[in-house]
């Protein structure tokens, strides 16, 4: 045991070593849906008052490491609904709103699928999120508003759940999908290669991306600072950029 | 005496760190618990397919590895280094630069995937893929231990079977193959715990849908997002069997080294 505790320590000299390293600029660990990866990226390459270290995955899979204790200092997820939860269970400070997205059908470029009717075709084969990612959850969301026999239809040419919008992007940029459910801002970061198909706004579900200081940031000062910078500063002009859409007011 | 107890500390550091992490996957919950989450839908799906194709996967590395790492062991030719290196390297690739390698050579848009589609061969979301992904990233460690295990393999019974009158096949079948067995199991168990293990080549190339692509690592990667209790159960199972596979390898090894030993 003593021997474990010895490693211990080691480990956290390293961190601290780490972090000497930084200047005087606090390192803030920011745990970020993996939909703000171009975005966040290239703001936090940029951002002046502090060191930051992005955490790019599901927003699902960031909210279960945080319940299982790890800390990063900041959570930014592409719904409020875990933000919100993390709050009540007394993990994460009032969660702000600081941006939308606007849900869309991607296909390859050139496809010729171009409604979501399309998809009921036999044959195509659909790369969705998993249940449990935001994504996912709006996909699923969406699809329960089509007539039943549609949805299932739909639902039975389902060939992957990924686990993260970027899984769907990498299924549909290798050819391996023939459409998915993902944000705007996705496709615009992919490029050439897909195509977004815009839904009926009676389909289109509301995507509001909420983010909150975590309990126990090692310099809360900082992570509220990021997290006011994601609805008005240099993150959310690249959020902006990169097709984001302003906060529900 | 000083050195002594420094192999021994060594040695309690490496035992606490690494049976830590594997007895708190028992500890963390009741077995009550674990079996109750092993009824939760998707579950016992993913422990079959990941059984299926993990076994496909071993037929297919012992049929055609077999034969190739007795050749790579008995015979000398140019450029022979060159291929048992590229053979051995999907052993020290990441599985995520398996998952990319996967598609871009046998994706639909890989340097193959017309002629695979013409075939009419589909991989890509396919249970088939799933195994082509096993395939690739756990032969190298059948074949290594083969290798190693016929090289070994003392040429003077061979001579004396052949003198015998006996085919170079028939003496591979009935001398080579079983002087070589413990290393051949040895290998098939490394192999069969890879496979079992695999999950990023498995994710990138195959994709992830419950009874079809969702191995067991991949049910448990979704489930930790959710409910880390289902997780903490199917990572309980794969704990057991692979348990029972290295355990089952020692007995196997130990019987042969009492039997099969040179007097």
């Amino acid at each position: 045991m003593a021997a474990l505790a010895g490693v211990l320590v080691l480990a956290a000299a390293g961190c601290g070593g780490d972090e000497a390293e930084g200047g005087g600029e606090p390192r803030l660990v920011v745990s970020a849906a993996s939909s703000m990866t171009e975005a966040l990226t290239e703001c936090a390459r940029d951002y002046a008052a502090a060191d930051v270290r992005l955490q790019l995955a599901g927003s699902d899979e960031l909210a279960a490491q945080i319940r299982q204790g790890v800390k990063p200092d900041v959570y930014a997820a592409a719904n409020t609904r875990l933000p919100d939860e993390l709050h009540d269970e007394g993990l994460l400070s009032r969660p702000v709103e600081f941006a939308t997205n606007t849900f869309v059908l991607a296909t390859p470029a050139g496809s010729e699928i171009d409604a979501v009717e399309d998809l009921r075709r036999e044959g195509v084969a659909i790369a969705i999120g998993s249940e449990s990612v935001p994504i996912g959850a709006y996909t699923r969301e969406t699809l329960a508003l089509l007539p039943r026999a549609q949805e299932e239809a739909i639902l039975a040419n389902v060939r992957s759940n990924e686990p993260d919008v970027k899984g769907i992007v990498g299924k549909l940029s290798q050819g391996a999908a023939d459409a998915g459910f993902v944000y705007v801002t996705d496709v615009n970061a992919a490029g050439e290669e897909l195509e977004a198909i815009e839904l009926p706004a009676e389909l289109e579900p509301e995507v509001t991306y909420g983010a909150g200081v975590v309990e126990g940031a090692r310099d809360p000062g900082a992570a509220r600072a990021f997290v006011e910078g994601l609805v008005d500063g240099p993150c959310a002009d690249a959020l902006e950029a990169a097709g984001f859409g302003p906060p529900p007011r | 005496m000083i050195f002594r107890i420094a192999l021994g500390a060594a040695l309690a550091v490496a035992l606490v760190f690494l049976t830590l992490p594997v007895v708190a996957i028992f500890v963390d919950s009741t077995p009550g618990e674990l079996i109750d989450s092993l009824g939760e839908p998707g579950a016992l799906d993913a422990l079959w397919l990941s059984l299926r194709t993990t076994a496909t996967a071993l037929a297919i590395i012992l049929v055609v590895g077999t034969p190739a790492a007795y050749l790579l062991a008995t015979r000398s030719f140019r450029g022979k280094a060159a291929v048992v290196t590229l053979v051995e390297l999907p052993l020290v690739l990441p599985p995520a630069v398996a998952g990319v390698a996967l598609l871009a050579a046998l994706g639909p848009h890989g340097i193959v995937g017309d002629e695979l589609d013409s075939a009419g061969v589909e991989l890509t979301f396919q249970t088939a893929g799933v195994v082509v992904a096993l395939t690739f990233v756990a032969s190298p460690f059948y074949i290594r231990q083969a290798v190693a295990g016929f090289a070994s393999v003392d040429r003077t019974l061979l001579d004396a079977s052949r003198t015998l009158g006996s085919s170079e096949a028939r003496g591979f079948l009935r001398v080579v193959i079983p002087s070589a067995m413990p290393s051949l199991v040895a290998g098939a168990a490394l192999a069969f715990g890879r496979a079992l293990g695999e999950f990023g080549a498995t994710l990138m190339f195959a994709g992830s849908l419950q009874g079809v692509t969702q191995t067991a690592p991949l049910a448990i990667y979704e489930r930790f997002n959710v409910e880390f209790e289902d997780a903490l159960a199917l990572s309980a199972v794969l704990v057991a069997v692979s348990a029972a596979i290295l355990l089952s390898v020692k007995l196997v090894q130990g019987s042969e080294a009492l039997g099969g030993a040179p007097r």
